[in-house]
């Protein structure tokens, strides 16, 4: 027979909080749906810590954590520019990592004899230390703070990540070792290991993601997300909680998927991504023929002007120009212009999966008319101009022309078969693959140099007078 | 011992779920998802309201646990309501 205790009670809630934290991810498969989703999963976290906190011993320390946290991350959500949330998510990746941390160092603390459920503190703190120190990488890295192109300090941070390894290994083998009875191994010394074990956590996520370029850093954001995920589920497990071990599963398994999705967006394993990096996974890109054909604003006003249709292709650089706005404004002219507009959205575009998706949606942009390159692809040759804002990789036509290029075989905006490309760019530099751009050369491709946000405001000026 | 196997049985079955969930949901709205699921990472809040806090330690690190929790639930459900009520279709 059940009784209804407040522990009864308190599971009975966690299994309705994970029912609608489910039905919200499922909801959010859907545009129209999503908001409300997001909202049902909110009540599911509402629920679960409305049972939870019915019990607290100590409400004085609670409340006020509890409060200092929400003004805190209120003032983030509702201060972070559009431009800036891939920072944003990376910063709470790490927050969601501390506190597992945290969470796990506190039950460690509270064990009085070597077991095996120990094994699950470990683990907690390492994939919780590593989430922590690694996203505030990430962090410093998306805010172009931090490069991490130092050689030697990222061979040391590799060999750093094997020393963890060997001493994660060790310390789990005492803590068997300890709990098969073995007497040399007492509680005092595992207290030392664990300790150890802390800092080692913090600095292998250091290690971890220093020496991953700027330009893998969605993939990393993905990843520490799953990380978050996963370190609340080892919590959930320790501290034998079901409503964390099912929400932080949900989250390990979408970090998981992204990261996927997202290298195969660049046709790479992730070992190369995250143990090797671009620059010396291929040789060098071949003699490019052809001349770059520079092209003025007002001559650019005449092509675009005379265009049926117009395929808008936005990168990074449409996002640190803040041009998403002025963009929407010259989609609409073209519009009004009899044209017919559509944006073509590569997975990695931007700085985090989804990015250019957000900020075209806050200036405005329809969402059916988002596009994904397997949409576009096919129908190309139809498109009368591409314009290409401030993205390289994605549009560079050695993946689909050229066998020996590093980024040969993934997939892109095959801009370069539309009528014409028109590139929007700041200078020739490459891209993040350091990899020289083919299409820049081609025939039936013209550069309009500057800045992204004010190349499009003078079109937008031309379309006007 | 017993406890542990059905828990990480919840787990297996949670993870497979979540894969199956994701996978559905569209490229367009990643990035509404990601920082969705920050605020779901911070259900870690319902784990670290039980903490004991009898030493200074031990309150300091619930003190800890609770406000980065927050802020990832608040921030998080918050900032992801901002960036879907941007999505129209028109």
């Amino acid at each position: 027979m059940m009784e209804f205790d407040l522990n009864t009670m308190q599971q009975i809630g966690y299994i309705f909080s994970a029912i609608l934290f489910i039905y919200g991810l499922k909801m959010l498969s859907n545009e129209s749906s999503a908001a409300r989703g997001n909202v049902v999963s909110s009540m599911g976290m509402l629920l679960a810590v409305l049972v939870t906190v019915i019990e607290i011993v100590n409400p004085v320390l609670v409340l006020s954590a509890m409060l200092l946290g929400a003004l805190i991350g209120s003032a983030f959500a509702l201060k972070v520019k559009m431009t800036s949330i891939p920072e944003m998510v990376a910063l709470f990746n790490g927050f969601g990592g501390l506190s597992s941390f945290f969470l796990a160092w506190s039950e460690f603390n509270n064990l009085t004899g070597i077991s095996l459920i120990m094994i699950l503190s470990f683990l907690t703190v390492i994939i919780g230390g590593i989430t922590f120190s690694g996203s505030v990488i990430a962090f410093f890295k998306l805010a172009e703070i931090l490069k991490g192109d130092n050689n030697l300090l990222n061979k040391a941070s590799r060999w750093f990540l094997i020393f963890s390894l060997l001493f994660v290994i060790i310390a789990v083998g005492q803590v068997i070792a300890g709990g098969l009875g073995y007497e040399l191994i007492d509680l005092a010394l595992i207290q030392k290991i664990f300790i150890a074990l802390l800092i080692i956590s913090l600095l292998a996520g250091l290690a971890f993601v220093l020496p991953i370029g700027g330009g893998d850093m969605p993939v990393v954001i993905s990843l520490l997300n799953s990380f978050s995920g996963i370190a609340a589920a080892s919590a959930g497990v320790l501290l034998t909680n079901t409503a964390l071990i099912v929400a932080g599963c949900l989250v390990g398994a979408s970090g998981l998927v992204l990261t996927l999705i997202m290298a195969k967006s660049m046709n790479r394993t992730l070992y190369n991504i995250f143990f090797v990096g671009y620059e010396s996974s291929g040789s060098s890109a071949a003699e490019i023929d052809g001349e770059i054909k520079p092209i003025s604003a007002e001559d650019a006003y005449l092509v675009v002007e005379a265009a049926r249709s117009v395929l808008i292709v936005p990168g990074y650089g449409m996002a640190v120009a803040q041009a998403q706005h002025v963009v929407k404004e010259l989609g609409d002219l073209l519009e009004e212009n009899g044209c017919e507009v559509s944006y073509g959205i590569h997975p990695v575009a931007g700085r985090m999966p989804g990015h250019m998706n957000v900020l075209l949606a806050e200036a405005n942009v329809s969402y059916d008319n988002l596009l994904e390159p397997k949409d576009i692809n096919p129908t190309m040759e139809t498109v009368d101009i591409a314009i290409v804002i401030g993205a390289n990789d994605v549009v560079n036509p050695s993946a689909t022309e050229e066998p020996g290029s590093p980024i040969y075989g993934m997939p892109i905006l095959e801009v370069h078969r539309a009528k014409t490309a028109m590139v929007l760019k700041r200078s020739m530099a490459s891209g993040f693959a350091g990899v020289q751009n083919p299409l820049f050369f081609k025939e039936n491709s013209r550069m309009l140099f500057g800045d992204a946000k004010e190349s499009i405001s003078k079109l937008v000026a031309e379309f006007k007078d | 011992m017993e406890i542990i196997l059905l828990l990480f049985f919840i787990l297996i079955l949670a993870i497979f779920l979540g894969l199956e969930l994701i996978s559905k949901i569209p490229s367009t709205l990643h990035t509404p998802l990601m920082s969705g699921a920050n605020a779901i990472s911070g259900i870690t809040l319902v784990g670290a309201l039980s903490l004991d806090t009898g030493s200074n330690l031990q309150m300091i690190l619930a003190f800890s646990a609770i406000t980065f929790a927050s802020i990832n639930v608040f921030g998080g459900y918050l900032v992801t309501n901002r960036m879907l009520r941007m999505f129209k279709k028109k």
